[in-house]
Formats: C-alpha cells, structure tokens, sequence
C-alpha cells in the first residue's frame, strides 16, 4: 500500500493553514496525489477535468441568485429582520432558542441566506441576546457579555447546518447523490434529505437545553462571572484575526465559502 | 424529455450575463477578472461536455489562476438604499416572503408529483423543478415589483460577486475526491481504518465512519472535502456493503456527522472565525468554543442515529 498518496491531504492541511487560495491548494493537491500515484500529467489533469465537468450540478445551486437577490432589492432581509425582531422572548436562552427554530426551519426550505452572520446576526440577534442577559444579569462581566454574542453566533451556525439538509436541492445532497452515483448507487435527493431530519431534531434539543442552562445562569445571583468552562485564554489554536470583512451573503453550505482571504 | 442539458442553457446563460455585465463595470477595478472567471463558468455549463476532459481540466487551471493570482474583485452594480428597502418592505409586508418560497415549494413540489410524468428525466426531477421554481419566481417578480428589465441579473451578480471563486470550491473538492480515488487515497485511509477497527465489529465500524467525517472535516475545515473519502474509505465497502446499512441513512447522517466537525474547527473560517471577527469578540475562537458543547453530544447522538437506523 502506497502511504505516499496521503500527501495530498498534508498539502490541503498546509495550504489551509497558511491561507492560500483553496481552489490553488486543491489543484496542487490533486496534482500531486495524482503524480505520487505514478499517474501521468495528462492523465491526473483529465481526470480531474472530468469529475469537474460531471459534478456542475452542484454549482446549478446559483441559479437561484437572481431570485433572491431581486427579492433584497426589495427588501427582503429587512422583512426577515422585523420578523425575527416581532419574536421579542423575555429571556437570551428563550430569544436563541426562537432563532434557532426560525433558522433551521427557513434553511429546511431552502432559504438559507435570508438570515446569516453578517444579515441577522451581528445587526439585530447578538444585540439582542446582549439586552435581554443584561436585563437578567445587571452586574454582566465583558467575560459574561463576550460569551453571550458567542453564543448567538454560534446559534446561526447550528441552526444553518442542522437545518440546510432537510432542503432537497442543498449541495451538500447533491454532493452525496454524486459520490454514490461514482459508486453505482442511485438516490433521489429527498430520500437522503429525510434523513437528516433526526439529527435536526436532536441539534435542536441539544442546544435549545444548553441556551436553557446559559438562561439560569444568567438569572442565579453569581451570574457569569469565574464559571469553569470558560478558559482564560490560551486554550485551542490561535489563528489570526480576519480582516473585519462582510462574510458571503450567500454561504451555501459548512463548506468553506468567502471572499479571498478569510480561508 | 427535459434534464440536465436544458438546465445547464440555463446556468450557462446566466453565468454568460454575470460576465458581460462584470466586463462592462467600471466600479470593480478587476472587472476583466472577474468577467474572465464567470465566462469559463459559462463555458463550462454550454460546452463541457463537447471540449473533452483535458479540455475540462485546462478549464479548471484558468479558473485556479485567476483565483489564485487574486485577480477577481467584487462589482457594485446600482441597487436601493437602505432607506428604501425599508419602506418597500414595510410597504410590502411577508408578501415578500412570497417568491422566495416558490422556488423550495415548486422544487418540492415537483420532486414528489412529477417523477413519473414521462416529460422530465427521472433522475433530475429535483434540479429540474428547482430551475422552474426559478422561472416562476422571476415571472411573479417582475409582474409584482416591476423591477429595472437588468435588475435580477445585476442582483445575481452582486450576490455572486461577494461569493467570488468561492462558488467552485465545492465542484473543486468533488473533483478532488475523483482524484484521490483514482489514487487510492480511500484505500490507504479504509486501510487504515480496516486495521483500526475489529472485525465483525459493527459499533466500531459506525464509529470510525462518523468519527472519522468529523475529525476530517476538522482537519479539511469543511465536510465536502471529507465526505468523498470516508465513504469511499468506510461508508461504502464496509457499511453499506459489508454490514448492508441503508444508503440513504449512512450518507445522510455521515455527513451530519462531518459537520459537528465543521462547528469545532477554525479552519471552517467562514462560519467560525468571521464571526468572531463581525461581533467584536476578543477571543476569536470564541464562536467555536461556544460550539464545543453542541457538537461532542450531537456527534454522539449522530453516532447512535446511525448505527440504530440505518441497519434494521
């Protein structure tokens, strides 16, 4: 067996870890994987150029952009904003909870750039969140305030990706149809969307019970201040900060998707 | 029958604006970029099946190089304000919300009824109904909001714009996951794997496949990457051939897996790192911090998912 092939994935692993363009970092690592493998130049480039051609359907997701775009023109994120603004919850964990049932049910059908990071979150959720802990807790630390917007953000996170594959025309769905379909097994995309209505469900009790336990700290007297799980720096890896720039409006999906840099 | 080379007309058609339209910008000082990238897109969906594979990979190196070389920046065609977008959408109400739910409920729609109608490809009745979900919802658009005859094109490229090469990435990793295959990438890792896990152990192979999309998806940063390679690797000849696990479920709740990943690394910058950067936070990895305790029981809750439904 040859281990050498595994080179690929130490390029794309370096290359991501050094910010490189990722389309020139997979290029480069199929390149190399393909050459390691004794294969010849033409023969990995034709191989790859053909498997790019027999996976466009993923990139036909686009064709909705025009539809959503118009939609903007005309207001349509500051509808969803009211919307989400209308769902006024008396608690972080109960407003959370409310916005993470309203993104993992608008994802589910397909909208998934109606709400994000830079359309609800930063403008209207993570204030929001911070209000209502600060009504719970008068004495909130920066700590305590800081962990409350991660929180929110990461609720966006959690209800896109837990929601997204309930849509049947996701391309993640369609990536799963292509890899089976490479492998001579053949689905229709609602016969593998279903099934990721469990994990929803599940990604929804899970973290609609922690924004619960978030709520009765925020209300129990000793408040946020000094909890354990929260390390005092030096914990994970250090990346380095972005350059403060609008995320994608249309991420399609847990794959990486922006602009240049922030990969 | 209509399937997918109508569709691609229509994709290709599409990516052929973006591109006029982008090569005309004077406000994008890489305009020709970004016109050049959008035009091999177009390329791609009208002729890719007429100029080979080498063809297709020549393709490819051109889209890598004008992304690689940074030579794609973002046009600002002409929209509405802020302040005008609010009071269109006070003056409109959920109305809004209208079109944007055609397209799901046509693609639904079709998917469940029109299977069987003899006027669609079979196998693409989901992509098909998205594309007329498309149609209709630019027909009602422009009957309802009477909008610039340009405007759903310039709006698309806008939106398009701010994804920029991005949009390829996930084509890009399928095509990477074809090479790896070619190479044997899957069978050194289900090797591996194969050595890792006990034989006859279903629990165990359940385990490796999910844990396995998780930890690769870390390392890769996002679940695409990983997800040719586990199920080449374990998914297919050990769970759905070896054990006879149901298809659907393994690869559907695999790939959920791979995105509890997704929540636990900084390499997913775009969901985890902007984030932290767009709120202020001070600690930027503050967001997947906040992840950890959804991701760990929820990788465990997909883990368990998997192996009691998809081998009943």
């Amino acid at each position: 067996m040859n281990y050498l092939v595994l080179i690929g994935i130490l390029i794309v692993v370096a290359g991501f870890a050094l910010r490189l363009n990722p389309l020139l970092v997979v290029a480069v690592s199929a390149l190399a994987t393909g050459l390691i493998a004794g294969k010849g130049f033409v023969e990995v480039l034709s191989a790859f150029g053909k498997a790019f051609n027999d996976n466009r359907f993923v990139t036909f997701i686009y064709i909705l952009l025009p539809v959503i775009g118009l939609l903007e023109r005309y207001g349509l994120q500051q509808r969803a904003r009211t919307m989400v603004g209308n769902m006024r919850g008396a608690t972080t964990g109960r407003l959370l909870i409310g916005y993470l049932l309203f993104r993992q049910i608008s994802a589910s059908l397909g909208l998934i750039s109606v709400a994000g990071q830079a359309q609800t979150v930063r403008p209207l959720v993570a204030p929001m969140a911070e209000a209502a802990a600060e009504r719970q807790d008068p004495a909130l630390t920066e700590e305590g305030r800081e962990k409350v917007k991660a929180v929110a953000a990461a609720t966006d996170n959690v209800g896109l990706f837990f929601g997204e594959d309930i849509f049947i025309a996701i391309g993640s769905i369609l990536l799963m149809v292509g890899v089976l379909e490479q492998n001579g097994i053949h689905l229709a995309p609602l016969q593998l969307s279903v099934w990721a209505i469990p994990s929803a469900i599940a990604a929804f009790l899970i973290h609609g019970a922690r924004l619960l336990l978030l709520d009765r700290r925020l209300s129990s007297p000793r408040g946020t201040s000094g909890e354990g799980d929260h390390p005092k720096g030096g914990g994970g890896v250090s990346v380095a900060a972005s350059p403060v720039t609008p995320p994608p409006r249309f991420a399609g999906s847990p794959s990486p998707s922006g602009d240049g840099e922030d990969l | 029958m209509i399937g997918l080379p109508q569709l691609y007309l229509l994709a290709g058609a599409m990516f052929a604006a973006f591109a006029v339209l982008s090569a005309l910008d004077r406000t994008n000082r890489k305009r020709f970029g970004n016109a050049a990238f959008w035009a091999l897109i177009a390329l791609s969906f009208f002729a890719g099946d007429r100029i080979g594979d080498l063809g297709n990979g020549i393709l490819v190196l051109g889209l890598v190089g004008l992304a690689g070389f940074g030579l794609l920046g973002r046009g600002d065609p002409p929209t509405t304000s802020e302040a005008e977008r609010a009071a269109s959408s006070e003056r409109r109400g959920n109305r809004l919300f209208l079109p944007a739910l055609i397209v799901p409920v046509t693609a639904l729609v079709g998917s469940l009824f029109l299977k069987d109608s003899g006027w669609i490809d079979p196998k693409q009745v989901t992509l098909v109904s998205l594309g007329a979900g498309v149609l209709i919802a630019l027909t009602v658009c422009y009957l309802w909001l009477r909008p610039p005859p340009l405007a759903p094109v310039e709006e698309g490229r806008r939106l398009m714009d701010s994804v920029g090469w991005a949009a390829v990435l996930p084509q890009m990793l399928a095509a990477l996951g074809a090479v790896f295959a070619l190479a044997g990438v899957g069978e050194v890792v289900g090797g591996i794997a194969g050595q890792a896990i006990p034989e006859g152990s279903l629990f165990a192979a359940v385990a490796a496949y999910a844990l396995g999309m998780a930890l690769f998806t870390m390392i890769m940063g996002n679940a695409f990457a990983a997800f040719p390679v586990m199920t080449a690797a374990i998914g297919i000849p050990i769970l759905i051939h070896r054990f006879g696990g149901d298809p659907a479920i393994v690869c559907a709740i695999g790939m959920l897996s791979g995105f509890c990943g997704t929540l636990l690394t900084p390499m997913a910058a775009n969901f985890n790192i902007v984030p932290a950067a767009l709120l202020d936070l001070k600690d930027k990895n503050a967001v997947v911090k906040a992840q950890v305790g959804t991701a760990i029981p929820l990788l465990a809750c997909n883990l368990l998912l998997l192996y009691f439904l998809a081998f009943r």
